[in-house]
C-alpha cells in the first residue's frame, strides 16, 4: 500500500511562476548579442578582415582575446561580426515567416469556412515538403548566393510553420466569451482582431517566434558548414566553424570560439522561449 | 480506416506531384540559358542538342515537364555532364549508407532514450528527471554540425583513436568493422539530436499515462512495476514517439549531409554538397527529387504505422 502511494504522480506544489535568475541572465546575453551586432562597427575591435600573418593561429592572449586564425585575422572580432549574419538571418526570415503566416493563420481561424479549409489544406501540404532539402534545393540553383536570399527562402519557408501555430492558437481563443461578448456589441471584425484576438495569442507567439529564431540560426549556421550561405571573407558563426576544419588539429580554438557564441546564443532563446511559454501557461494549446 | 488510407493516398500522390514539379522548375530558376548554365560556355553543339534534348529544353515549358517526368518516371534522371555517369547510378551508389547511418543512428537513439525517459516519468522533478531533463534541454541548443566537429576535434584528433577522422570510410562489404568504426561519430551525432527529441516526447507522455486511471488499477490489483511501465504505460506512449520519429526523418537526412561532408562519407549528402560546389546542377536536381520523395514516403508509412497502433488517429 505504502508503495501505492509512493509511486502515485506528484502533484506540483502550487507557487507562484517566476521567471527566475536564469531567465533574466538569458535576456542580458541575447541583448548583449543584438548590441554587439548593432554596434559592432563602433567597438573597438580589429578588422574582422584585417590578416596580420605576424599572428598566424595564435592562441587566446591579450592583444587577441579569443586568438587568430590560420590567416591571422581575429577570432574575437569575427565572432562578434559573424553574429550579424546570424541576427540578420533570425530576424530576417522571421519577419517574412511571421508576417505572412500570422494574418493568414488569425484569420482563418477567426472566419473558418471555406478560406480556412483551403489555406489549412495547402498549408499541410507544404508542410509535408521536407523542408530543408527544399531550402538548400533553391539555394543552390538561385545564384548568384546572398544574404538576402537566404533570408527570403528560409523566411518563407517557415510560413507553413508559423500558420500553424497561429492558427491553432487563436482557434482556442476564437470562442471564448469575452469574443462572442465583442461580436454582439457589434465590434467591427478588425477591432476584434487586433483588440480581442491579438494580446491573447501574444505569448504563445512571442514564445514560438523566439525558438523559431534558434531554429532559423541552426539552419543558416548548417548552410554556412556546408558553404551554402553568405560568401567568404564575410565571416558568419557557420562559416568560421566550416573554415576551421582543416587546421582544427593545430588551432582547436577557431572551432571552440564561434561553436560557443552559436550554442550559447540557441540555448539563451530556446530557454526563454520555454520559459514564457510555462510562465504564461499555455497548455491548452498544442504545439 | 480504408477511408482514412485512401485520402492519406490522394494527399501523398499531390505532395508528390507538387514535389515534382518544384525540383523540375529547379532548373529554371538558373541565370541565363540553362544549357550554357549547365554546360558552360565552352560547350560543344553536339552536347548542347544532347542536353536540349535530354530536357526538351526548346518545348513550351509544360511540355518540357511531361518530357522530364515521363524520363524520370522510366528511371532516367539525366547524365551528369562532369562526371560523364548517369544521375540514376550515382543515386543508387549512395543511397545505401545514408540508410545505414540513420539505421545505426536511431538504434543508438531508441536505446537512450526509451529506458532514461520511463526512468525520469516515474519520478517527474526527481534528481535523475532534472539532470535528465537539464542535460536534453542544453543538447538541444547545440547543432549536429558542431557535435561531430567536436567529437571529431576530441576522439580522432586529440585522442588519436583510428578511422574515425576524415576520409575513413570503407564500405560495408569490403571491411565491416572499418566501415562500422568511421560512421561511429556520424552515428552518434544524429542519434544526440533523436535522442533529445524522443526522450522529451516519450518523457512528458509517459508522465501524462501514469497518471491515467488504468494505471491506479494496474497498480491496486498489485501488478508489478514493470509490467506496469512496459505494458500499460509504455504502449500508449509509444505512439507519439513513432510520430515523432516518422517527422524526425527529414531532419536525419538533413543531419547526414553535415557529418557525410565534414568526414567524406560519399553517401547522398556528401554526393549533393559536392555536386553543388561543382554546379553539378542535373545530379542536385536528381537528388533533391529522390530524397524529397523519400521523406514524404517515409513519413506517409510512420502515419500509416501510428493509425495501426492507434486506431483512434484514422477516425479524427
Amino acid at each position: 500500500m505504502s508503495d501505492l502511494l509512493d509511486q502515485s504522480p506528484e502533484i506540483e506544489p502550487l507557487r507562484e511562476q517566476r521567471l527566475g535568475p536564469l531567465f533574466w541572465i538569458c535576456v542580458g546575453w541575447l541583448s548583449l548579442n543584438v548590441l554587439g551586432a548593432i554596434f559592432a562597427n563602433v567597438l573597438p575591435l580589429v578588422n574582422p578582415l584585417y590578416q596580420n600573418y605576424n599572428a598566424i593561429n595564435a592562441g587566446p592572449s591579450l592583444h587577441h582575446l579569443f586568438g587568430t586564425d590560420d590567416l591571422g585575422r581575429d577570432i574575437l572580432s569575427r565572432v562578434v561580426f559573424g553574429s550579424r549574419v546570424s541576427l540578420a538571418v533570425g530576424s530576417g526570415a522571421m519577419l517574412i515567416g511571421f508576417g505572412i503566416g500570422m494574418p493568414l493563420g488569425m484569420l482563418a481561424a477567426y472566419r473558418r469556412g471555406r478560406l480556412d479549409t483551403i489555406l489549412t489544406a495547402v498549408m499541410y501540404v507544404l508542410l509535408a515538403f521536407p523542408a530543408i532539402i527544399a531550402v538548400i534545393a533553391v539555394i543552390s540553383f538561385w545564384t548568384p548566393r546572398t544574404l538576402f536570399k537566404i533570408i527570403v527562402v528560409i523566411g518563407l519557408a517557415s510560413v507553413p510553420l508559423v500558420y500553424r501555430v497561429i492558427r491553432s492558437a487563436t482557434l482556442a481563443v476564437a470562442t471564448k466569451d469575452y469574443v462572442t461578448a465583442a461580436k454582439v456589441q457589434g465590434s467591427t471584425d478588425r477591432r476584434i482582431l487586433f483588440r480581442e484576438l491579438l494580446p491573447n495569442i501574444a505569448p504563445i507567439a512571442v514564445s514560438f517566434l523566439l525558438i523559431g529564431v534558434a531554429t532559423v540560426v541552426t539552419l543558416e549556421g548548417a548552410l554556412a558548414f556546408l558553404g551554402l550561405s553568405v560568401n567568404p571573407p564575410t565571416p558568419s558563426w557557420g562559416n568560421m566553424i566550416n573554415e576551421s576544419r582543416t587546421v582544427m588539429a593545430q588551432n582547436p580554438w577557431l572551432v571552440i570560439f564561434p561553436s560557443l557564441a552559436l550554442c550559447l546564443f540557441l540555448l539563451c532563446l530556446n530557454f526563454i522561449g520555454d520559459r514564457l511559454r510555462s510562465y504564461f501557461d499555455v497548455t491548452e494549446v498544442k504545439l | 480506416m480504408l477511408k482514412y488510407v485512401l485520402r492519406r493516398l490522394i494527399m501523398l500522390v499531390g505532395i508528390v506531384f507538387i514535389i515534382s514539379v518544384g525540383s523540375f522548375y529547379l532548373i529554371h530558376l538558373l541565370p541565363g540559358d540553362p544549357a550554357t548554365v549547365i554546360l558552360g560556355t565552352g560547350a560543344s553543339p553536339a552536347n548542347r542538342a544532347i542536353l536540349y534534348k535530354q530536357l526538351g529544353l526548346n518545348k513550351p515549358i509544360i511540355e518540357q515537364y511531361f518530357v522530364w517526368i515521363g524520363n524520370v518516371l522510366h528511371g532516367n534522371l539525366g547524365t551528369s555532364f562532369i562526371s560523364q555517369t548517369s544521375v540514376a547510378s550515382t543515386i543508387r551508389a549512395a543511397y545505401p549508407i545514408d540508410l545505414e547511418l540513420i539505421f545505426l543512428s536511431q538504434v543508438l537513439a531508441f536505446a537512450a532514450a526509451i529506458p532514461l525517459a520511463m526512468r525520469s516519468a516515474r519520478k517527474p522533478n526527481g534528481l535523475l528527471d532534472r539532470l535528465l531533463s537539464a542535460g536534453s534541454f542544453t543538447l538541444l541548443s547545440i547543432p549536429p554540425f558542431i557535435i561531430i566537429v567536436l567529437l571529431v576535434l576530441i576522439v580522432s584528433i586529440k585522442l588519436g583513436v583510428a578511422n574515425t577522422g576524415p576520409s575513413s570510410f570503407v564500405s560495408f562489404t569490403s571491411n565491416w568493422r572499418v566501415n562500422l568504426t568511421s560512421l561511429a561519430l556520424p552515428s552518434i551525432t544524429l542519434a544526440t539530436a533523436s535522442f533529445v527529441l524522443y526522450f522529451r516526447v516519450l518523457r512528458s507522455d509517459m508522465i501524462a499515462t501514469l497518471q491515467e486511471e488504468f494505471i491506479t488499477m494496474a497498480r491496486s490489483k498489485g501488478l508489478s512495476q514493470r509490467r506496469i511501465m512496459w505494458r500499460h504505460a509504455f504502449r500508449p506512449s509509444s505512439v507519439a514517439l513513432l510520430g515523432t520519429a516518422g517527422v524526425n526523418i527529414g531532419g536525419l537526412l538533413a543531419g547526414g549531409f553535415v557529418v557525410q561532408y565534414l568526414l567524406g562519407i560519399p553517401g547522398l549528402g556528401y554526393t549533393l554538397i559536392s555536386a553543388i560546389a561543382s554546379s553539378d546542377y542535373l545530379l542536385v536536381q536528381g537528388i533533391v527529387l529522390v530524397v524529397s520523395v523519400g521523406v514524404v514516403l517515409i513519413n506517409f508509412f510512420f502515419d500509416f504505422l501510428t493509425s495501426l497502433v492507434d486506431p483512434r488517429i484514422s477516425r479524427e
